[in-house]
């Protein structure tokens, strides 16, 4: 485990992304396949669930380091990291020894899960022992089910493609959907031969780039195709050998969550493959987000559940036809094959994504401006042209987002962030004025640069009225400019609305706390 | 917060002995005072006098200016006050730096300033002392800081600076320009290449070798015109020259960052250095309970750092403790001291 452990603190401690591809193929080309393959399971995102409940590892931990768990708690708000933490508290281990990943994750970590809590403690307790700081910390990572490190899925794939000499994209798309992390299908990733097909694989999504500039640079409006931006969940709906699936973006498999889909899909062809939009939808138009993430919530699908937040389908790309990978094909000639496709399919669960179509670029701004009321965020746009490529790619695929709300409220509460940001009071809730009284609004911990965050965090430091565990109230002072992509009524909130996505757009430091919004200027935002 | 009884008192220009009537470390201008050393967060200027240790009275007045009226005295030597006695003896934090040992009929305080239990061939080693009433730092009063020792360090450095040496980068290690540098400094293997410095830490190198350190040869970096001896070479500049306008002199680099605060990845990381090697010139927390525990105290005062969580921790365990309210700052990510 060593091994994994220098690479997981070669890949953190640079930000560069020749070094991290560096890192990738040096431990490729020296790690062994049975523990290569659980690398990138991890690497990719593919964490093992959580293993032990974290209440009872910071128990355990505190007491082996001799230190009472208020203590342990008051470190861990300091550092702003579980596993680390305890990898700092734990005295040194006195068993050191480099026992491969893949033994450490197979018969150590997996099988925890189901033991008994005394159980589990004896085999961590021996698991620290045997380990250094680093590979602690690893470790803890992957049993409280919170491994991450900086590497996208596109730099393994690269590493993987300049260790293997194999095509990134077949690399990409052997990295998806279902596999076990063995040795054979690491053989298999890096295997030449490129007839292994398994039908539940869905192909790596194409990501937009938010419109950095002026849709006038994007050249001649007809070389574009313009769609809404809709938002719900992107998924992939395969149609295989008279089977279903539905992929999420996350690459979690949510067939079973949407059964009317899973219906409505089973008429499409064998070999088909759509990329779309699932969305909360009813008399012609989409329901508020909020419908959806609260259906996914949900363990079980009820009658009801279908009847108040059933879902379609937008359809808008089409990947595979007839049992044909078609996304080198062009753009408008995938999107004929969908509309014929589509067109087919009674019941209206899987729609095709309408155009927007306009002469001029000022035309579509103007729509886009008025996105809002439809329900949607703003506009896609596509080269006519453009196949369907891998990845977050800048050129062919934008997204155009209408202009968020913005509000000036005043910095209140501050608490620790956490991870990159660990240590600082990164973590702040803002108010507005409800007549005379302050009332919290919203929380938002993005946006500021790191001088910023310096600043602000030394004005907490100096500036708390009182202490709530982690959380400090600050002398209302300070006023943001929070912004925000919409606002809906809530029950549930001091101040009855609630925002969605709140971040910090700039730091006013030229309006004082008489200057912020006021709760009924905000009221006047929402609409139905 | 005015403590009438006591040989000490906070008031609002700082530690105050009303018997001896001087001050240590005052954070505003006074007529006496006793400094334990040379950092700016303990010592200011426009004082009438200043009381240092023998081995502090260069760098005191490399930053306050040679017109200072300094009065110095060598460490464990005990002066007169008004009765009082007092006497400096080392802290082991830099060049000169002193705890405070104030005596007055048999009740004894000291106060430790910044300190530090490791050896450091910069400055004369920590001398444990009894004392009724402690007053400490606790800079790292958390039991997440612990302390490799400095040797291990001393490698990781010298690794690091060697790999960058073969690639032909130029190596540049961030520290505090007072004490953190020269103790690096003393610490390298000088016949890897050459050590360069920023001025600041040129500066104080001056004044270490003018009291009697043995450092290694260092340049300053502005005084070399030929950039191809930046190549593999080792630069030393304190925290704040990580700006483009200092680096863009520099080819191809790799930076790293030396301060006890790197035990912690997110300040590691925000820090965006390729390396950040942990040494500090303060105690860790077991340096700093041990202290504690060794002085035989019954109070404890507790100043600058993690303040509220040591109180309760040693009030656990027994001792009588409270949090001080200073304007002390110890080791910080983003400041000279």
């Amino acid at each position: 485990m060593k091994l994994f452990a220098r690479l997981y603190t070669a890949l953190d401690e640079t930000t560069r992304t020749n070094a991290k591809v560096d890192a990738l193929v040096a431990y490729f080309q020296s790690a062994p396949p049975e523990d290569a393959i659980w690398a990138i399971n991890f690497l990719i995102g593919r964490k093992p669930r959580q293993v032990v409940p974290t209440r009872k590892l910071r128990e355990w931990a505190a007491e082996l380091a001799g230190i009472p768990a208020w203590l342990f708690e008051a470190s861990y708000d300091v550092v702003g990291d579980l596993a680390e933490t305890i990898s700092l508290v734990l005295p040194r281990g006195n068993a050191s020894n480099d026992m491969p990943l893949h033994i450490w994750v197979e018969q150590h970590l997996l099988p925890l899960r189901s033991k008994k809590a005394d159980t589990q403690r004896k085999e961590i307790d021996s698991a620290w022992n045997q380990m250094d700081r680093v590979q602690r910390f690893v470790w803890n990572k992957l049993i409280t089910g919170a491994f991450r490190v900086g590497v996208s899925h596109k730099l393994v794939t690269r590493a993987l493609a300049q260790f293997s000499g194999i095509e990134e994209p077949v690399i990409a798309h052997r990295l998806m959907g279902n596999w076990n992390p063995d040795s054979t299908y690491y053989h298999q990733i890096l295997s030449p031969d490129t007839n292994d097909a398994d039908i539940s694989r869905p192909y790596p999504f194409f990501l937009a780039y938010p419109l950095d500039q002026d849709a006038e640079m994007l050249g001649n409006v007809t070389e574009w195709q313009a769609e809404w931006k809709w938002d719900g969940i992107r998924a992939q709906v395969i149609k295989r050998e008279n089977q279903v699936f539905i992929w999420s973006r996350g690459e979690d498999l949510i067939t079973a969550k949407f059964p009317e889909l899973q219906r409505a899909a089973q008429k499409l062809p064998d070999g088909t493959v759509i990329d779309g939009e699932i969305l909360p939808w009813k008399d012609d138009r989409p329901l508020h987000f909020a419908e959806l993430q609260r259906r996914i919530g949900r363990k079980n699908i009820t009658r009801k559940i279908l009847e108040t937040a059933p879902v379609v389908l937008m359809a808008y790309d089409l990947l595979e036809c007839d049992g044909e990978d078609v996304r080198n094909n062009e753009m408008a000639w995938r999107d004929q094959r969908l509309a014929n496709i589509t067109a087919q399919i009674s019941g209206g669960r899987i729609i095709h994504s309408p155009k927007v179509n306009t002469d001029s670029w000022k035309d579509l701004a103007k729509l886009k401006d008025g996105a809002r009321n439809r329900g949607v965020e703003g506009l896609m746009l596509k080269r006519l042209s453009s196949p369907y490529g891998v990845g977050r790619k800048r050129g062919d695929w934008w997204k155009w987002k209408i202009d968020p709300l913005t509000v000036d409220a005043v910095l209140i509460y501050a608490q620790r962030g956490h991870g990159r940001r660990s240590g600082l009071y990164t973590d702040y809730t803002f108010a507005v004025w409800d007549h005379e009284r302050l009332v919290p609004f919203a929380k938002a911990y993005s946006g500021l640069s790191n001088d910023e965050i310096r600043q602000v965090d030394r004005f907490i430091q100096r500036h708390t009225i009182e202490r709530f565990g982690p959380v400090r109230s600050v002398k209302p002072q300070l006023v943001f400019e929070i912004a925000f992509e919409d606002i809906r009524k809530s029950p549930r909130h001091k101040s009855g609305v609630a925002v969605r996505f709140p971040r910090i757009a700039r730091w006013r430091t030229d309006k004082k706390i008489e200057d912020a919004d006021s709760l009924e200027t905000i009221r006047a935002l929402i609409h139905d | 917060m005015v403590h009438a009884s006591s040989l000490l008192e906070l008031t609002e220009f700082g530690f105050y002995c009303r018997r001896g009537d001087f001050y240590i470390d005052p954070w505003q201008p006074v007529n006496k005072a006793v400094i334990t050393h040379a950092h700016a967060d303990h010592t200011i200027a426009g004082c009438k006098t200043y009381l240092v240790s023998k081995s502090g009275e260069n760098i005191l007045k490399t930053r306050l200016g040679d017109e200072i009226r300094v009065q110095s005295i060598p460490y464990g030597k005990g002066i007169q006050l008004n009765g009082v006695q007092i006497s400096l003896h080392p802290a082991g934090h830099i060049l000169g730096s002193a705890q405070v040992r104030v005596d007055h009929q048999g009740e004894v305080w000291v106060v430790s300033g910044d300190y530090k239990i490791e050896p450091d061939q910069t400055c004369a080693p920590f001398e444990p002392l009894r004392c009724h009433t402690f007053i400490t730092e606790s800079t790292f009063g958390l039991p997440i800081f612990r302390w490799q020792s400095q040797d291990e360090i001393f490698d990781d450095i010298t690794c690091w600076w060697k790999t960058n040496r073969a690639d032909g980068k130029t190596s540049i290690l961030f520290a505090y320009a007072l004490g953190k540098a020269q103790r690096i400094i003393a610490g390298l293997d000088a016949s890897i290449g050459a050590i360069l410095t920023h001025g600041a830490v040129e500066n104080i190198n001056r004044c270490y070798r003018e009291s009697g350190i043995k450092l290694p040869n260092t340049q300053y970096v502005a005084t070399i015109e030929d950039k191809k001896a930046f190549e593999g070479a080792l630069v030393i500049a304190p925290p704040l020259a990580d700006s483009p306008a200092w680096t863009k002199k520099f080819h191809a680099v790799s930076k790293a960052f030396a301060s006890g605060w790197m035990q912690i990845r997110g300040n590691r990381r925000r820090r965006n250095v390729e390396r950040g090697f942990v040494l500090s010139d303060h105690s860790d927390w077991k340096g700093l309970t041990d202290t504690i525990f060794e002085t035989g105290a019954e109070n404890v005062w507790v100043t600058h750092g993690y303040a509220a969580e040591m109180v309760r921790w040693l009030n656990e365990q027994g001792l009588n403790a409270k949090a001080i309210p200073t304007r002390y700052t110890g080791e910080i990510e983003d400041t000279d001291l």
